[in-house]
C-alpha cells in the first residue's frame, strides 16, 4: 500500500513536470484606440477566426420590473441592422458561410463568430458583425413577434419541473438581488422598443468591451479588427455596481408537481470569481461532487444506492458571490432519503476535508486535464473570455498548475467552512410527496 | 456575392492539412478488429473511442435497454480493475470518461493528455474480454438506469412523443423500441441478460478503434496488436433484417403530457444510404432538409417562424446514414394563439411548395456553402471528428467516404430534390404523433409503468 502511495507520487511529480514545461499559448492583450481591451491567441493550424465581443453589463442591469430585457436586446441585434433587414442578414449569413451566437450571464452580454479565415468570407462576416453591434434598428414588428414567442417559451418551461427547480432556486438563493430575476410573462410583456435602444446605448460601449480573438490572423490585423467592431460603438460610462449580495436565511422550498422524478437542488450564493479561495473550493469540490464518476456525491449517491442519474456539485463564481449547488433528480418516492444522503454527504465533507488520496487525485486530474480545456480553437476562446472578462493575469493558463498544486486539505476544510455556511443553505425540491 | 464564397470556401476546404490521403490511418488485426486513427498534432491530446456494433436494433423484444444496461455494467470492473477503479485511474491521468448507446451502436470514449493513451487502450481491451458482472452490481445500476428513463423520458414530453411515434411508425422493425427499453423490460431485466449481451456482441470481429489526436498511427497499431492480438474473434448471432412491410395508410397518435405548449412531429418512411457511389435519392433528402431547416435563412425559419408566425419553431431532419430504416421527420410548436392542426397545414403547405416549384440555384448553393463550412468547422474538435469516423463505420459505411459523400451532395441537382419530394412525402407513408398539453396543478403523481411496479 505505502509503495503504491510512493509510485502515484512520483507519477505525480513527473506528470506535473511534463505540464509545466509545455507553456500555454502565447496571450497577448493591448487596448484598442477606442478603449475596448483586446486578448488575442495567434493560430493557423486552421483557416478559422474565433472571436467573441463581450459587454461589461448583463442581466443584472436589466430594470428590476423588465427581467429579459439584456436578452432580448441581444437576441434583437441581428433583427434588423443599417440598411439590413432580418432576412437580408440571415441571407448573408448563410451566404458566408459563418456562425454568429449570443452569451451572456448576470455580469456581461456578448456576441461570438466563427469565420473562415479566408479573405472574402471573414471580411464580410466582421462588417456584418460590426453592423449589427453599432447600428441595430430593433423593428417594432419583429420585437412584437420575439416577445410572443419568449413569453410561450416561459409559459412551457414553468410547467417543466427541471425549469421550474433552477427559476425557484435562483430566486431563493438571491431574493432581491438581479442575480435572483428570472424573466416572466409580465416582465417581457412591459419590455418596448425604447428600452432596447437604451439598452443597447448605454451597455454597448466601447470602453466596457472585451474582445478575444483567437485564430489565423496577424496581431497586425486584430489589431485593426478589434478597432473596426467597435470605433462606431458610443463612448460611454463604466458599468452600474451590481449591488451587493446578501446571504439567504436557511429554508426549504417545495414545489408540486406530478413529474415522476423529484428535482432537489440545495446550495447558497459562495464565491466571487476574484476571491483567492476558488482554488481551494475548486478542488475541494472536485472531490465532493465536480468529479464526474469518482466524486463522494455520485458514490453515495448513485454508485452505492441507485437513487440518481444525475448528481453533482459546483461553484459558479461571478463578479459578485455566484452560487454553489448540489444538484440531484431522484424518483419522487425516495426523495427524502436521496435528500438526507447528499445533506450527509456534505457534511461529512465539511467535517473532516478531503483524504490525502482524494486530494492528490483532484490535483492530478485539474492539472493534467488542463491541457483539455485548451485542446482546441473554440476551448482555447472560451478561456481567453474567461482571463478577458475577469481580468486574470496573462499567465494564467501557466499559474493555474501551481495555484492548484499548492492547495492543502487544511485550505479546503477552511474555505468550504466560510464559503458554504450552513445557515444560509436554501433547499429546493420540486415534485415532492 | 453567392457565388465568390462557394468557391474560396472550396479552396479552404482542400487547403486543410488533413486532406492529405494518408491521414486517417487504418488497420485491421486478424482477429477482425478494425483500428483508425487520425493524427492531429495541434494540441498535446487525444481522444480515444470503442465502437461495438452493438445496439438497441440488435435486441430482442422483452429485452429491451440491454445494450444501454449492459454500457453502464462495462464500468463496474474486470479482475485487473476492480469496481471504480477504471474512473479513478483516468480522472488521476487528466482525463474524461464516458459511454453512450444508440439504436445502431455503443460506444466509449476517453480524452485524455496523448501521453497516456496507451493506459486507455490498455483499460479497453481488458473490459472487451474481462468484464466481472456481478447480481449485486446489476441491481444497484439497474435502478440508476430507471432514474436515468425517468429524467430522460418519462418526465419529458417530447421525448415521450418521440417514443410513442417510433413505436406506431415502425410495427416490425426493431427501430420501434427505445435504445434506453421500456420501464417494463428494465423491471424484468436480470443480470444474466446483460451478460449473455456481452458475450454476445462484445468481440473484436464487432468492434472499432477510434483515436484521434496527438499520436503516430504507428505506435497506435502496434499497442492494438499487442493489446487485442491474442482475442479471438466470435461467430456473432444473426442479425435478422427485420424489415418494415410497407405502411397501408396514415396513422396518427396522442400523447398527454403536463405542458403549455403543443408539439406536433410527423416522420415519412424513406430510403436511407445504401451505396454511396449509386444511390442519389438519399443525398437529394439530405439536400431536402437542409433546405427547409439547415440554417437560419432556410425556409421553416423564414417563412413559418418569421413569415407567417404560424409556428414558435419548426424543424425538418434526416440520418440517411444508419444502419435500420430511415425516417424524413417534420416538428413543432405552434405559435400562441394558432392550433396544431394550423401548424401541420403550413408545414405541408412548404413540402407542397417544393413538390410544386422545386428549390432555387441560390438554395442550392447555400446547402454546398454550410456543407463546406461545417466541414472545415469540424476540424477544430477532435471529438467530432472521432464521432464522424465512428458512426459512419457503425452504419455500415467507410470513413473514406465522408469527402465523397459531400460531393455527392454538393451534386444534388433542383430536379432531384423535387423528385424525392413527390416521391416519398406520400400520407400513406407518413406517421402524425401530437402533444396534447395537461395542466400541472393536479398534485398526485401520475400513475406510470413505473408507479405499477413498485
Amino acid at each position: 500500500m505505502s509503495l503504491r502511495r510512493i509510485a502515484l507520487a512520483l507519477i505525480g511529480l513527473m506528470a506535473l513536470a511534463v505540464s509545466s514545461a509545455q507553456a500555454g499559448p502565447k496571450i497577448e492583450r493591448w487596448v484598442a484606440p477606442s478603449g475596448a481591451q483586446v486578448y488575442f491567441v495567434e493560430i493557423h493550424a486552421l483557416p478559422i477566426l474565433d472571436l467573441a465581443i463581450e459587454f461589461v453589463g448583463g442581466s443584472a442591469a436589466d430594470p428590476a420590473d423588465k427581467a429579459g430585457l439584456a436578452a432580448m436586446t441581444r437576441g434583437l441585434l441581428d433583427a434588423g441592422a443599417g440598411d439590413l433587414d432580418e432576412e437580408q442578414i440571415s441571407a448573408r449569413t448563410v451566404d458566408l458561410g459563418s456562425r454568429f451566437g449570443g452569451s451572456g450571464d448576470a455580469d456581461r452580454i456578448g456576441l461570438s463568430l466563427r469565420t473562415l479565415s479566408s479573405a472574402a468570407e471573414k471580411e464580410g462576416s466582421l462588417d456584418l458583425l460590426s453592423l449589427i453591434l453599432t447600428r441595430p434598428t430593433f423593428p417594432e414588428a419583429v420585437l412584437a413577434r420575439e416577445k410572443a414567442r419568449t413569453i410561450a417559451a416561459i409559459q412551457d418551461a414553468d410547467t417543466r419541473p427541471d425549469a421550474i427547480a433552477a427559476k425557484r432556486f435562483a430566486a431563493a438563493l438571491y431574493p432581491g438581488h438581479p442575480y435572483g430575476a428570472s424573466a416572466t410573462v409580465e416582465s417581457v410583456g412591459l419590455i418596448c422598443r425604447d428600452d432596447l435602444l437604451a439598452f443597447h446605448r448605454d451597455n454597448f460601449i466601447a470602453s466596457r468591451a472585451i474582445i478575444s480573438i483567437v485564430g489565423d490572423v496577424s496581431r497586425a490585423e486584430a489589431e485593426a479588427i478589434a478597432q473596426r467592431l467597435t470605433v462606431g460603438l458610443p463612448a460611454g460610462q463604466a458599468a452600474a455596481a451590481v449591488p451587493p449580495v446578501v446571504l439567504p436565511q436557511q429554508g426549504v422550498v417545495k414545489v408540486a408537481h406530478p413529474a415522476t422524478q423529484a428535482h432537489i437542488h440545495m446550495g447558497l450564493p459562495a464565491v466571487k470569481r476574484s476571491d483567492p479561495d476558488y482554488y481551494a473550493l475548486i478542488v475541494g469540490n472536485y472531490v465532493l461532487g465536480g468529479g464526474g464518476f469518482v466524486s463522494r456525491l455520485m458514490k453515495e449517491v448513485r454508485e452505492k444506492r441507485g437513487y440518481a442519474y444525475s448528481v453533482y456539485s459546483y461553484f459558479a463564481p461571478r463578479k459578485l458571490e455566484g452560487p454553489f449547488e448540489i444538484g440531484l433528480q431522484t424518483k419522487r418516492e425516495q426523495a427524502a432519503e436521496a435528500l438526507k444522503v447528499a445533506t450527509d454527504t456534505l457534511q461529512g465533507f465539511m467535517a473532516g476535508g478531503p483524504t490525502p488520496a482524494e486530494l492528490n487525485a483532484a490535483k492530478r486530474n485539474l492539472i493534467d486535464g488542463q491541457a483539455l480545456r485548451i485542446d482546441s480553437n473554440a476551448k482555447l476562446l472560451g478561456a481567453l473570455q474567461n482571463i478577458a472578462f475577469y481580468g486574470l493575469p496573462l499567465t494564467y493558463l501557466d499559474d493555474f498548475p501551481k495555484l492548484v498544486e499548492n492547495v492543502t486539505a487544511a485550505d479546503v476544510k477552511r474555505a468550504f467552512a466560510s464559503h458554504v455556511k450552513p445557515e444560509h443553505m436554501v433547499t429546493v425540491i420540486v415534485g415532492t410527496e | 456575392m453567392a457565388k465568390l464564397p462557394r468557391i474560396t470556401l472550396l479552396a479552404a476546404l482542400l487547403s486543410l492539412p488533413f486532406a492529405a490521403a494518408a491521414n486517417p490511418f487504418e488497420t485491421q488485426l486478424k482477429n477482425g478488429l478494425r483500428v483508425i486513427v487520425q493524427e492531429d498534432h495541434r494540441a498535446p491530446t487525444a481522444v480515444h473511442m470503442v465502437w461495438y456494433r452493438a445496439g438497441s436494433i440488435d435486441e430482442q423484444d422483452g429485452y429491451s435497454g440491454v445494450a444501454h444496461v449492459l454500457e453502464h455494467m462495462m464500468f463496474k470492473g474486470t479482475k485487473k480493475v476492480p469496481g471504480g477503479e477504471f474512473n479513478k485511474i483516468i480522472a488521476e491521468l487528466g482525463g474524461r470518461d464516458n459511454a453512450f448507446t444508440s439504436h445502431d451502436y455503443t460506444a466509449y470514449f476517453q480524452l485524455v493528455p496523448a501521453k497516456v493513451l496507451p493506459k486507455m487502450m490498455e483499460l479497453e481491451a481488458d473490459r472487451m474480454r474481462n468484464l466481472r458482472l456481478t447480481e449485486k452490481d446489476f441491481a444497484s445500476e439497474l435502478k440508476v438506469v430507471m432514474e436515468e428513463r425517468r429524467m430522460r423520458t418519462e418526465d419529458n414530453p417530447l421525448s415521450l412523443v418521440h417514443e410513442a411515434l417510433n413505436s406506431v411508425a415502425f410495427q416490425a422493425h426493431p427501430y420501434r423500441r427505445p435504445v434506453i427499453g421500456w420501464m417494463d423490460d428494465l423491471v424484468q431485466m436480470t443480470h444474466h441478460d446483460a451478460w449473455a449481451w456481452y458475450q454476445n456482441w462484445y468481440a473484436p470481429n464487432n468492434a472499432t478503434v477510434v483515436v484521434v489526436g496527438d499520436v503516430d498511427h504507428k505506435d497506435v497499431f502496434r499497442l492494438a496488436e499487442k493489446l487485442y492480438g491474442s482475442y479471438k474473434a466470435k461467430s456473432l448471432p444473426v442479425r435478422k433484417p427485420q424489415n418494415e412491410p410497407e405502411q397501408k395508410g396514415e396513422k396518427r397518435l396522442v400523447v398527454k403530457a403536463p405542458a403549455k405548449l403543443p408539439y406536433l412531429a410527423m416522420a415519412w418512411k424513406v430510403p436511407k444510404l445504401k451505396d454511396v457511389e449509386k444511390d442519389r435519392e438519399p443525398y437529394a433528402l439530405e439536400v431536402l432538409a437542409t433546405v427547409l431547416d439547415g440554417h437560419e435563412a432556410a425556409r421553416f425559419a423564414k417563412n413559418l417562424v418569421r413569415g407567417s408566425k404560424v409556428a414558435q419553431s419548426a424543424g425538418a431532419g434526416y440520418d440517411g446514414t444508419s444502419r435500420g430504416e430511415a425516417l424524413f421527420y417534420f416538428d413543432g410548436q405552434p405559435a400562441e394563439g394558432k392550433t396544431v392542426a394550423e401548424l401541420e397545414t403550413a408545414l405541408r403547405g412548404e413540402l407542397k411548395r417544393v413538390q410544386d416549384e422545386g428549390v432555387s440555384a441560390e438554395e442550392l448553393t447555400r446547402v454546398k456553402t454550410q456543407t463546406i463550412a461545417t466541414q472545415v468547422y469540424k476540424r477544430d474538435s477532435m471529438m467530432a471528428q472521432a464521432m464522424e469516423i465512428g458512426g459512419l463505420i457503425a452504419a455500415g459505411h467507410s470513413y473514406k467516404d465522408i469527402d465523397r459523400m459531400l460531393d455527392k451532395i454538393r451534386s444534388v441537382t433542383a430536379e432531384e430534390v423535387q423528385a424525392v419530394a413527390k416521391k416519398y412525402f406520400k400520407d400513406d407513408s407518413l406517421t402524425v404523433a401530437v402533444l396534447d398539453p395537461q395542466p400541472i396543478d393536479d398534485k398526485a403523481p401520475k400513475k406510470t409503468a413505473a408507479g405499477r411496479h413498485h
